[in-house]
């Protein structure tokens, strides 16, 4: 018996604003003091009242356009109310039956490889604050719970899918390319550890039956997924429990309520939560205290103007431009915008779009990734790159000197020195790498070293072609910096004559 | 003159000639309380010490020279509803009965900017909750006039408090009546203004889209100058509407020629206290002599005011009042077993009856299933009735009625009966759900001796035609200028 996996993701994006949604107080994320990033409007005092942060707005709208959402002329904030100690005010400030944006979709390169892509939908994207954090004991048994409200208030932004996403994989992928894209928009830092980015997963089942029909069986809301790992595993089990569970119970969409189900990475299982959301009614009505926003067309268009190329848009171009193949483009682009300009520079720069894939895809992303640095902590800037891949397309130096460069140029740059593309020249000097062109030269000492090796002539004479290599290693120690393949072709030149 | 009768007016002046101090002023005021309230109990804070340091400090500005607000060195009392930095603030729940706020609520800050003395809190209606302010936690507030007598509410304390002369100006909160009502009941002056023309910054919420705050005081002028201060935008309350704010204590004295003022035929109907309609008819006849015409004008959906009240308001307070959980401050009970336990003993304790009722009455309008039926429909009949006033204001300028159907009536009289009690809100709920000004004024008394209340509204940031329309009756009349006899 075979099904279909069907799963919908709930994101949430922490915006990337100075100040909360609502009040002027940091967004910085700050666990080690709590409470100092507070006021009285985002403690939920008496007689505090919030004032909508316009550029929260802004980096939303900028989102829902990337996201090919409609935008709402007139949205409204309504207040989702449920009692939970991290909540100061008994409600979240959030948008209920009017969001700001509906109805987009995410192109999702499904198969970087191949370049194949999937359009998942996009139900809704709307902006709430997010609650404060909880420091448990909630069962009033144990110890004092403590509550930290530095977070209360932080502008999210909340990205909902249509049920389109077939596997745990492809889920990986979508949320790969929508923190992409966020990260491109620069709306979130999408950091994951820092809580900046959450995930709730809704999964079921299409199970197909002999006759061509298809059961659903029960949705189970995955809660609280915090890294991309996590939503794959957890995905992956739930589909297997799910199909267990239908093949003991035969149970179907309907006919038990939606489950909400927590993740836990240690045992590697979800589990059923007695969710505060079960059976819950959050009273959601229009917020009082605050006046409905209304977006005007010349906004949009300020906002469309300043949206820059997407990733997708930009895999495209590298592989048309300069012809690269799809996993290089993807590996690029998905590095993040930062790095795809670097790339795009350097391509510009030394004429060799290839050369520089190559060094970018490897000797770049591996340093970057062995010293655990971004692109823009990396000490070899552009230029050196360019006059580096220069000196290799003028054939100045072999590629194998300029990877010995490179490392040098590197390990100084991490020892805090000024890195310039003069010093390229200097480290070629000193190491003698440059390559040599005068054949007189190597005229003579291929001369000296044929006269010396008689034996190894007399082998190449009689068919042993291998002999050359040994002699091409005596020319190469006497003559540093000589182009083996030039050495090479010189040597059976003397030798056939 | 003594300074206890004097309007605020006279005492600027005083003031400003050197006849008197603020600390004259302030220990006149601070001398009345100490020998009154404790029979009126209108306070709920009075310190006596603080007071006078502020009196002080603004009689050593005004001496050293230096120029002083608009309301330097007059008392003024406040419902304490509103936030005062490092002052405790109740709202007349033991729920906050040990709160002391970190900031001062906005018409605070005015108050300040502008000089005052802040004389005291005021008692109230739990949560501005009420019409008589029975529903306070601490205290029940005494009408001057009658000591048996309640003096209406929610801002009860401000309004006795203003009657009583232990202050010239307060400040109250008005959700569906609460500073009309009180300032009809007491015999003073009492306004809402429009909504959004006061930042509701440092107010605490009862109903976030019918509160608003406003002046009390002994004369039209009194209240015209408290206002402007109190009034202007401020960028901490969305809701806060950017319009000038006219000087409304220089044009008060001017009369309005060719005024217009309507007359609801759905105000004079059963139920209303023959005493009161005869008052009211009397002022009409005395507009009527100062050149004004009287018209009839229909709020056909003024009928379905109370009903829309009592779920707007209740469900906005529902939601409002959910930050008092006992988690972050606030009352908690100190016995819980869990989460959930804890929530509800710490409200349980924490709450009165008439808050727990409308929390309970709010929790259900906006419930799952219900919404539609009462909230949303609510909404839409909230709509018809500024439609009505809208259509009215097109052809008057004010529209008179009176304030409540009754003079005050007795303690503990409809504390059993909440539905007669929300009805005695009946001529002043409209104002609240269609946003407009109105203004309570002395206009005669009972055969009791009970003061009544004359209401004018007019349409939305017309505040300076009704102060005018009010001081032009005030001049042809003395009912402002009787006192209670404590
Ligand atoms: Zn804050």
């Amino acid at each position: 018996m075979s099904y279909t996996v069907i799963v919908g993701l709930e994101v949430h994006v922490q915006l990337l604003t100075k100040s909360k949604i609502f009040c002027g107080c940091s967004t910085e994320f700050n666990p080690d003091h709590p409470n100092v990033q507070t006021c009285p409007v985002c403690l939920g005092l008496p007689g505090s009242l919030p004032v909508m942060n316009r550029r929260a707005f802004e980096l939303s709208l900028k989102t829902a356009m990337s996201l090919n959402c409609q935008i709402a002329p007139f949205t409204k904030w309504d207040r989702k109310q449920y009692y939970y100690p991290d909540l100061p005010k008994g409600y979240q400030i959030s948008q209920y039956d009017l969001p700001f944006s509906l109805d987009g979709f995410l192109e999702v390169e499904v198969d970087p490889t191949e370049g194949t892509t999937r359009r998942v939908g996009i139900i809704r994207a709307h902006l709430e604050e997010d609650a404060g954090k909880n420091l448990h004991d909630e069962t009033g048994h144990g110890t004092d719970s403590q509550v930290d409200l530095n977070r209360a208030g932080t502008p999210l932004l909340e990205i909902v899918s249509q049920p389109d996403l077939r596997s745990a994989a492809e889920c990986k992928r979508y949320l790969e390319e929508l923190r992409l894209l966020l990260t491109y928009l620069g709306v979130s830092d999408c950091n994951m550890a820092e809580g900046s980015l959450r995930c709730d997963a809704n999964v079921n089942l299409h199970v197909h039956q002999p006759d061509g029909q298809d059961i659903p069986t029960p949705i189970v809301e995955i809660k609280n997924l915090n890294s991309f790992r996590n939503v794959e595993l957890s995905l992956e089990y739930e589909i297997k429990r799910q199909f267990e569970e239908w093949q003991k119970t035969g149970k179907r969409l309907g006919e038990v309520s939606k489950e909400t189900r927590g993740w836990d990475a240690a045992r590697g299982a979800t589990f059923a939560q007695r969710g505060k959301e079960e059976a819950s009614d959050y009273r959601y009505f229009p917020d009082p205290d605050l006046v409905p926003v209304t977006v005007t067309e010349e906004e949009l268009d300020r906002i469309r103007e300043s949206l820059g190329e997407f990733p997708a848009d930009r895999r495209k171009r590298f592989k048309e431009g300069y012809l690269l193949s799809n996993y290089d483009a993807a590996v690029i682009v998905d590095q993040g915008a930062e790095l795809a300009s670097y790339y795009e520079e350097v391509a510009l720069g030394c004429g060799d779009a290839k050369q520089a894939a190559n060094w970018v895809t490897q000797d770049i992303l591996r340093e970057m990734k062995e010293r655990n640095l971004t692109i823009g902590q990396f000490p070899i800037r552009q230029p050196v790159l360019i006059a580096l891949l220069g000196k290799i397309n003028t054939k100045a130096i072999t590629i194998k000197s300029a990877r010995e460069i490179f490392v040098d140029l590197l390990t100084e740059g991490l020892e805090g020195k000024p890195i310039e593309p003069s010093r390229i020249d200097e480290l070629v000097a000193s190491k003698g790498l440059a390559l040599v062109f005068d054949v007189v030269e190597l005229d003579a000492v291929i001369a000296k070293i044929v006269d010396k090796n008689p034996k190894a002539v007399a082998d190449f004479k009689s068919g042993k072609q291998a002999a050359v290599g040994a002699l091409i290693g005596q020319v190469m120690k006497e003559v540093k910096g000589a182009d083996p393949q030039r050495v090479r072709q010189m040597l059976v030149e003397k030798l056939s004559q | 003159m003594s300074i206890l009768g004097a309007t605020t007016n006279e005492l600027r002046v005083r003031l400003e000639r050197g006849d008197v101090t603020s600390v004259d002023v302030t220990t006149a005021y601070l001398d009345q309380i100490a020998v009154h309230d404790a029979q009126v109990q209108a306070f709920l804070l009075v310190d006596r010490d603080a007071a006078l340091e502020q009196a002080r400090d603004v009689d050593a500005k005004r001496q050293a020279g230096h120029a002083v607000g608009k309301l330097a060195g007059v008392p003024v009392a406040l419902k304490d509803v509103v936030c005062t930095k490092g002052v405790r603030t109740t709202c007349g729940s033991r729920m906050l009965e040990n709160f002391v706020p970190p900031y001062d609520a906005h018409v605070v800050q005015r108050l300040k900017e502008a000089d005052a003395v802040l004389i005291g809190k005021t008692n109230m209606d739990e949560f501005a909750m009420g019409s008589s302010t029975e529903n306070s936690a601490y205290q029940v507030t005494k009408n001057p006039w009658d000591l048996a007598r309640t003096p209406g509410g929610s801002s009860g304390g401000s309004a006795a408090a203003v009657s009583a002369s232990m202050a010239p100006l307060a400040i109250g909160s008005d959700t569906g009546g609460s500073i009309r009502q009180p300032a009809g009941f007491c015999g003073v002056v009492g306004m809402k203004p429009t909504y959004g023309r006061i930042s509701r910054f440092g107010l605490v919420a009862y109903a976030s889209s019918l509160d608003q705050l406003g002046p009390f005081a002994s004369d039209v002028s009194g209240a015209a100058l408290l206002l402007e201060v109190m009034s202007g935008h401020d960028a901490r309350d969305s809701t806060s509407v950017n319009v000038p704010v006219p000087e409304y204590s220089r044009s008060v004295d001017e009369p309005l020629a060719g005024l217009r003022i309507g007359v609801a035929r759905e105000h004079f109907v059963e139920g209303l206290d023959r005493e009161v309609e005869a008052a009211i008819r009397t002022a009409l006849d005395v507009y009527r002599k100062l050149g004004a015409e009287v018209k009839e004008v229909s709020l056909p959906h003024s009928q379905y005011a109370v009903a829309v009240y009592y779920i707007i308001a209740p469900s906005e307070a529902s939601s409002n009042l959910a930050r008092y959980d006992g988690v972050h401050y606030g009352h908690r009970a100190k016995d819980f077993s869990n989460m959930i336990d804890m929530y509800s003993a710490s409200r349980g304790e924490g709450f009165g009856t008439e808050v727990k009722r409308r929390i309970m009455l709010g929790a259900y309008a906006l419930s799952a299933g219900y919404y539609d039926a009462y909230y949303l429909k609510a909404l839409k009949v909230r709509r018809l009735i500024r439609q009505d006033f809208d259509q009215a204001f097109q052809s008057v300028d004010v529209i008179a009625s009176p304030v409540a159907p009754t003079p005050a009536f007795k303690i503990g009289e409809l504390v059993n009966d909440p539905l007669a009690m929300y009805l005695s809100d009946i001529y002043t709920l409209s104002a609240n759900l269609a946003g407009l000004p109105g203004i309570c004024i002395p206009a005669g008394f009972s055969g009791k001796n009970l003061p009544i209340g004359l209401q004018l509204l007019a349409a939305p940031f017309q505040e300076e035609r009704l102060l005018r329309t009010a001081r032009m009756f005030e001049r042809e009349t003395d009912w402002h200028k009787q006192r209670a006899k404590l």
